[in-house]
């Protein structure tokens, strides 16, 4: 059984508007997907939607074997589904542990330390800078910061919305490694992204998105190496991986 | 004549910092400013007259030593913060809620003008113009130090709403309810995708503001007198307490009440008594115009 499907998803902003149509996709564990395509094809729609910050007009969603469709955004992250958006995705006025311990305050009590020492582990930088504002951390920690406050409630579901924009390249390869390690770990990754050289690199899957429908699925892998993909959907040349 | 200034700074501060905490938390939360909040403060003031009334039949109305009023007052002032922080979740519910959908913000704040007078003019209708007091009795001074004295009523008031200031502090540092408060002032969209409740957060907001805006009407009435308008004239002193302080800042907000009220008592044998109510105008003004952010705001 997927870990997560959406069945005939319409979603968007404002009634009789639909920004996603008929989508139906699906996750299955410790596996990457990333949704790739044009800017408005509705892929940060989708994972908004099925994260519950943008209304559906009609569809599914289930989670393991349990629907989720209408559960509001501040259930699902109890249910194993935690989303890591593009902007202002840290509390900048909390520390760096303010931060960890608020995300980690829907576990049990005696599990929340715990899951902020791993987190502390799994991201170094971050222990170092626990009692730092997550407003004075630099790009990339600030990143890493976002991705640690989703992972400490230890969901089964990691979405996250472009998290390489605004990067430098290096920092770009850490945050796809770290993806990577995060998979190993058990967590099934999806993410939009901009950056598909990057992307395809370490997913497992991709789903190509066209004006709010699903236009190609494929391994990831072999899409960087498809030339009417890459002319298409890929910023209109191959990409060199 | 200076020492006599901080004393009646320092507690009328003490009252401008508890109305200034609720309308500086749901400003900062909600991104409006609440022109119906001074009503909270009246309307607190006149429930626990309602509810001394009462409660004197059960715990006779006896005063407390040389205080004016006895434990009716103060069970009263507690079971008023209780109803005001439901009313003011009530009005929320109601009316700016409803707004808050629409995505009209400055329909919020006409809004609040409405709701402000229609809560002053239901005061007016069930209670009439006319000043009210808690007690008849003559408050006796005390003599702190050369030059300053204060009733013991003003020093016990203050001590309890010194008490209310902290416990509101220590809630927003060390409980979740006051994390939860933090977050989704700062950013209500994550904050609900690390499982925070925004729609509970708001109500708790209201309720605690409302609940500290009656202490403020009751510790004003005790002091001073009960008239439909006390909440609605404190409502300048608030605004400008609540930006000195740095909107969202609670330690801010006391502070700002505290500075407002040293500058109100100052303007008295200065300027005189018809020019304390522009202090907290000019102050707002300058605020505004020097820093912006506040004593304890974070610049943008």
């Amino acid at each position: 059984m997927s870990l997560l499907r959406t069945q005939a998803l319409v979603a968007g902003y404002e009634p009789g508007l639909p920004i996603v149509r008929d989508v139906s996709l699906s996750v299955e564990a410790r596996e990457i997907v990333v949704l790739l395509g044009p800017n408005g094809a509705g892929k940060s729609t989708l994972i908004k939607a099925v994260a519950g910050l943008v209304p559906y007009v009609s569809g599914e969603v289930w989670l393991r074997d349990e629907s989720i469709t209408g559960v509001p955004a501040h259930r699902l992250v109890r249910r194993g589904l935690a989303f890591v958006p593009q902007n202002e995705n840290v509390f900048a006025g909390l520390t760096v542990g303010e931060n960890l311990s608020l995300a980690a305050a829907v576990l049990p009590r005696p599990r929340r330390a715990a899951q902020v020492r791993a987190m502390e582990d799994l991201f170094p930088d971050l222990g170092r800078a626990r009692s730092q504002r997550a407003g004075r951390l630099s790009g990339g920690q600030r990143q890493m910061l976002a991705i640690a406050r989703a992972l400490v409630v230890a969901p089964d579901m990691l979405v996250l919305d472009e998290p390489s924009a605004g990067l430098a390249p290096v920092l770009v390869d850490l945050v796809m490694a770290k993806l990577r390690q995060i998979r190993d770990g058990g967590v099934a990754v999806v993410l939009v992204e901009q950056n598909a050289r990057a992307a395809l690199a370490v997913a497992d899957r991709a789903v190509i998105m066209v004006e709010g429908r699903v236009a190609h699925e494929g391994a990831g892998a072999s899409l960087l190496d498809d030339p009417v993909v890459a002319q298409l959907y890929l910023g209109g040349r191959r990409q060199q991986a | 004549m200076i020492g006599q200034v901080v004393v009646d700074g320092v507690t009328n501060g003490a009252m401008i910092g508890l109305g200034a905490i609720g309308l500086t938390l749901t400003y900062s939360l909600l991104r409006f400013a609440n022109f119906a909040h001074g009503e909270f403060i009246t309307w607190g003031a006149y429930l626990a007259l309602l509810l001394t009334g009462a409660l004197g039949t059960v715990l006779g109305g006896a005063p407390i030593g040389d205080l004016t009023f006895g434990w009716t007052l103060l069970a009263a002032l507690a079971l008023a913060m209780a109803l005001t922080g439901a009313l003011a979740v009530a009005l929320d519910t109601l009316l700016f809620r409803r707004l808050r959908r629409q995505g009209t913000e400055i329909a919020l704040v006409i809004a609040s003008f409405g709701a402000s007078l229609a809560l002053r003019s239901a005061v007016e209708f069930i209670f009439s113009l006319q000043p009210l007091y808690y007690s008849h009795d003559i408050a006796m001074a005390v003599r702190l130090a050369p030059g300053m004295q204060a009733t013991e009523d003003q020093l016990v008031l203050f001590g309890v709403a010194l008490v209310l200031m902290l416990g509101m502090h220590l809630l927003m540092r060390h409980t979740a309810l006051g994390r939860a408060m933090r977050a989704a002032s700062e950013n209500p969209l994550l904050a609900r995708l690390v499982g925070i409740d925004v729609a509970a957060v708001v109500r708790g907001t209201w309720y605690l503001g409302g609940a500290l805006a009656a202490a403020a009407g009751v510790f004003l009435g005790a002091t001073v007198q009960l008239r439909p308008t006390m909440g609605f004239d404190l409502l300048l002193p608030l605004f400008a307490a609540a930006v000195l302080g740095g909107i969202g800042s609670v330690p801010g907000a006391m502070a700002g009440g505290l500075i407002i009220g040293l500058a109100e008592a100052a303007a008295v044998p200065l300027a005189g008594a018809q020019y304390r109510a522009a202090v907290s105008f000019l102050v707002l003004l300058a605020v505004l115009l020097l820093r912006p952010a506040g004593l304890f705001g974070k610049a943008d």
